[in-house]
């Protein structure tokens, strides 16, 4: 029987099962195969905070949404077009976001009576015509893989664990995956296991001969390969994106990189990647809690080192206090942020951009500091050496701003070479800078950044403190007039980075658009794909983007106040639209949802359109 | 420990080539502690005894954290960073750890590193990170001007415990030890031949060690330590700790306790082999711990020296193993080699 062959130009799939299913091992790899073919595409994970929940209930669901198209896309899909069920609380968790019409590929072994009274099904919803309207393929994968590996020396509980690569392999032979890079992923993952080796490869190639073979699948797909700008790319997600940066910040600033770090999701698989990498002098530190981390991270920065600490929201807030030592004794430092649903605890696993407030002011005293935000996986690698750059250029902490999203989410990313990379290094102070005497606080008038001079320089000694110092000399000073300089002095600069970032660029391709949708963080892909639907359909609507937060571009009122309408999609209640209406005295419009999900593209049209149609 | 590291502790700090004196070590900074506070003797003490080790005055580091105390590293003419409370030793251990040349202290104060900063004391110590920690005891908050602090006996009566404290306090030595520190001393600001001795002891000593100096507060606790001052007690309660020689004070002898413990005896009461020799490099740390319970619970008998000092790698030197051992696996990172590590491919 040959079978059809239908063109598609981009399809969403969301493998989901039980967090013990390996659904996140599937998607990855459907998503290598994915990106090795040549699509452009997107990943969203997402998982349960709980390692192993009860099997088979709805907390328990752990699943991965990969969107992989013909042409550039922004966003991991709003809708899935296939779901891969792996059991009943799979089925019930996804089904709500899955538009009527898409493909539902169930395993029925695991639609048991007592999995569907699990999660609250009376009736087998694959038998009792409830699911009429989705094109439903129950395909009974755990015993066909079972049956695959009958030869294989395994107990029948072993051979099950495979269900999740005879998954794939059906898949990819349903979007014509390449298969190679999967069996050489296998043999390497379990080199030393042989035989699980062979298994899943077993299983894996049984999957992709059922969808050649049965008539449940009547026909496959083919999505070609993307037109990108020509180059060398690789699928990466924000955290490793976070760490390579860093890793190139160290590089191009050519001081030797320090991580202190305390475990906390989403952040800690920076931790995990940069440990990984000794080659390059990098000292990670796992320290005993979130203010210890950052405490040694800026001990390291005061001995010449480029002092990093990764955490989240609960994190930066125990931080505080040292991140505002590091203010006023004017030291190199970049506390990144993965942001996570909150307050307190919150929902670990879950996304937002509620902490942009605490970024910019939760310390005590005037303590301003540079802010900036990553906007896409890969991004977070270019953000993560812009943080560095500010930090050793004008002596101060950082705040890098990434978030649940962008940590787990993947897409391909144009490597660049290390030619390519600014060159970030800044000169340590060797000589005094006043006469016969060295001066800690005296100023460059350029960025009134201070002599950084570290120990081991000798006739450079100096100390320095949280007490208020006395401008120029350091020395301890409570003279009124004194603390007043100070604290307008380390404001503007702060301020004064203005003139060393790029301007707000303005994405407004006929120019004559009224309304401007603004962003920052990792809102830029939905809000990207909604202005593209939007212009599709003939409206007219300008976007931006912030990267840097604090300072703004210069250029970031005046690009507010030439357009009628400003509207600032957030993922919290208008922290960012509360800023710029006290700068700026704009009446952004705001558009917030705090659901622990990033924005879709559909949801975001319809409130641009809404905003053009009040003109 | 691998051969990859090219020496260890002190040995990696560079040494002076000019001689130094007190002198050298004095900053232009005006010294303001209360007149009679114990630390202007533990200053002095200092500033008179780095000279000996001869390092590079630019190679020493003063870290600290907030209380009286902590005002330290201003006086010292060597780097100094007067950090935030209880956090000294998380801000030293990445000093340290990422600069093998520097010779780092830690100054601190029983509320410092006892109460906000405990957790980063115990750590530090586990660890074994190359510093000296200076832990100044005078059993009281100053700098927030007198309430009792986590070394303060029970029932002490200050501004906030106006009913007397309720809290059991910490013995600072049995807190090192419990950590498994590997060089744990007690000394008393008054006797600086004796602080001098533990300080040089402690300063060539390769990894943490924690010193605990009795320290007068002469304005919220004066007379904390004066039977340990007063010449009619002093002798017959100071137990010397020296390492091979009998546990004793002049009167006083230790030896073993019947139920397996140890006990403080009258010196004329016990035959000389009974009396318990003390061994600092003992591996295990329980008779160390033992000792530092005889003070117990008033000062009638107070154990001063070297409780322990054992040889065991730091953290710091780990961690440049591992560094150095990961280029001689694999050569050192290459940028380009790391960014298209793993699937990559290829457009146009």
């Amino acid at each position: 029987m040959t079978k059809q062959v239908q063109q598609l130009d981009r399809v969403i799939i969301r493998f989901a099962g039980d967090s013990g299913d390996g659904m996140q091992l599937t998607g990855d790899r459907f998503t290598a195969g994915t990106a090795e073919f040549g699509n452009d595409l997107s990943t969203l994970p997402n998982f349960p905070a709980e390692i192993r929940a009860p099997a088979g209930t709805l907390p328990g669901v752990s699943s991965f949404q990969l969107h992989f198209a013909d042409h550039d896309i922004l966003t991991p899909g709003d809708a899935p077009n296939v779901l891969v069920a792996m059991n009943p609380a799979a089925l019930k968790a996804n089904l709500g976001d899955l538009p009527r019409g898409a493909d539902i590929i169930a395993n029925t072994d695991e639609f048991t009576k007592r999995n569907l009274q699990k999660v609250g099904y009376d009736a087998n919803p694959l038998e009792d015509g409830s699911l009429a309207e989705w094109r439903v393929h129950p395909v009974p994968l755990t015993s066909l893989t079972v049956k695959a590996l009958e030869d294989f020396d395994l107990s029948k509980k072993d051979a099950e664990r495979s269900k999740n690569m005879f998954a794939l392999g059906l898949l990819s032979w349903l979007y014509h995956r390449p298969t190679e890079a999967t069996i050489s992923f296998l043999e390497t993952k379990f080199a030393k296991k042989p035989d699980i080796a062979k298994a899943n490869i077993a299983a894996f190639t049984a999957g992709w001969n059922y969808g050649e073979t049965t008539e449940s699948f009547s026909v496959s797909y083919e999505v070609k390969p993307a037109q990108l700008p020509p180059g060398v790319y690789r699928n990466i997600s924000g955290n490793q994106a976070l760490a390579y940066g860093l890793i190139a910040a160290s590089v191009q600033s050519k001081l030797p990189l320090f991580l202190g770090s305390y475990p906390i999701t989403p952040a800690s698989d920076i931790l995990h990647e940069l440990s990984r990498h000794k080659r390059f002098g990098i000292r990670t530190f796992q320290a005993e809690d979130e203010i210890a981390g950052v405490g040694a991270a800026l001990g390291a920065s005061f001995g010449g080192a480029l002092g990093v600490t990764t955490t989240s929201g609960p994190g930066v807030a125990l931080k505080a206090e040292t991140v505002g030592l590091a203010v006023t004794t004017e030291l190199p430092l970049i506390v990144v942020d993965v942001q996570r649903a909150g307050p307190s605890t919150g929902m670990p696993t879950k996304t937002e951009q509620t902490d942009l407030l605490m970024a910019m002011f939760g310390r005590n005293g005037e303590s301003p500091l540079p802010v900036v935000a990553a906007m896409s996986p890969s991004d977070c690698f270019d953000a993560a050496v812009e943080a560095a750059r500010l930090a050793v250029k004008y002596r101060t902490p950082v705040m890098l701003l990434s978030d649940g999203y962008l940590a787990n989410g993947s897409e391909p990313w144009k490597v660049p070479s290390a030619a390519e990379l600014p060159d970030i290094s800044v000169p340590f102070a060797t000589e005094p800078n006043d006469g016969e005497a060295f001066l800690p606080f005296k100023r460059d008038p350029e960025t009134l950044a201070r002599p950084w001079a570290v120990p081991g320089t000798a006739g450079l000694e100096h100390r320095i403190g949280g007490i208020e110092k006395a401008d120029g000399t350091g020395n301890i000073s409570y003279d009124p007039d004194n603390h007043d300089r100070m604290v307008r002095l380390r404001q503007a600069k702060i301020d004064g980075i203005a003139k060393d970032i790029p301007a707000l660029e303005v994405d407004d391709p006929d120019g004559d658009a009224r309304v401007l949708v603004l962003g920052w963080g990792s809102t830029y892909g939905p809000i990207a794909a909604a202005v593209r639907r939007i212009r599709k359909s003939g409206g007219k609507v300008a976007q931006a983007h912030l990267r840097h937060l604090n300072p703004l571009p210069a250029n970031t009122g005046e690009v507010l106040k030439s357009y009628d309408k400003v509207l600032l999609p957030e993922i919290n209640l208008g922290q960012l639209a509360l800023l710029l209406r006290a700068r700026f005295l704009v009446d952004i419009i705001s558009y917030n949802r705090v659901r622990g999900l990033p924005f879709k593209a559909e949801e975001l049209a319809g409130v641009i359109q809404d905003v053009i149609d009040s003109e | 420990m691998s051969e990859l590291v090219n020496g260890r502790g002190l040995s990696l700090v560079p040494k002076s080539d000019a001689k130094q004196t007190m002198k050298d070590y004095k900053s232009d900074q005006e010294v303001r502690w209360c007149p009679g506070c114990g630390d202007y003797a533990i200053l002095a003490a200092v500033q008179s005894f780095v000279p000996e080790l001869g390092l590079k005055r630019e190679n020493m580091v003063f870290v600290s954290g907030i209380g009286c105390s902590s005002r330290f590293p201003y006086y010292m003419n060597t780097y100094g960073f007067h950090s935030i409370h209880g956090r000294a030793p998380a801000i030293a251990t990445g000093l340290a750890a990422s600069r093998p040349d520097l010779s780092v202290w830690v100054i601190t104060g029983d509320g410092d590193s006892l109460s906000i900063g405990g957790n980063h004391l115990i750590h530090a110590l586990r660890r074994n990170v190359n510093l000296n920690i200076l832990l100044f005891n005078n059993r009281i908050y100053g700098l927030t001007k007198g309430q009792y602090s986590p070394t303060s006996e029970v029932g002490k009566i200050t501004k906030s415990t106006p009913m007397g404290s309720l809290d059991k306090p910490f013995n600072p030595i049995s807190l090192a030890l419990g950590a498994e520190a590997s060089f744990v001393a007690r000394t008393i600001d008054s006797d600086r031949k004796h602080l001098q001795s533990v300080l040089r002891e402690a300063a060539e000593h390769n990894g943490t060690s924690l010193v605990e100096i009795y320290q007068n507060c002469n304005i919220f606790n004066d007379g904390a330590f004066d039977q340990l001052k007063d010449p009619e007690q002093r002798d017959d309660i100071t137990l010397r700790l020296e390492h091979g020689q009998p546990i004793v004070s002049a009167s006083k002898a230790v030896r073993r306790a019947a139920d397996g413990g140890i006990e403080v005896v009258e010196r004329a009461s016990v035959r000389e082999e009974e009396i318990l020799v003390h061994d600092a490099h003992r591996a295990d740390p329980s008779l160390a711990f033992a000792l530092s319970r005889l003070d117990e619970p008033a000062f009638e008998h107070v154990p001063i020296g070297i409780f322990r000092s054992v040889d065991r790698p730091s953290y710091d030197e780990l961690m440049a193993t591992q560094l150095e051992e990961a280029v001689a696996q694999s050569g050192p990172g290459d940028l380009d080699n790391l960014l298209l590590a793993g699937d990559t491919w290829r457009i146009g």
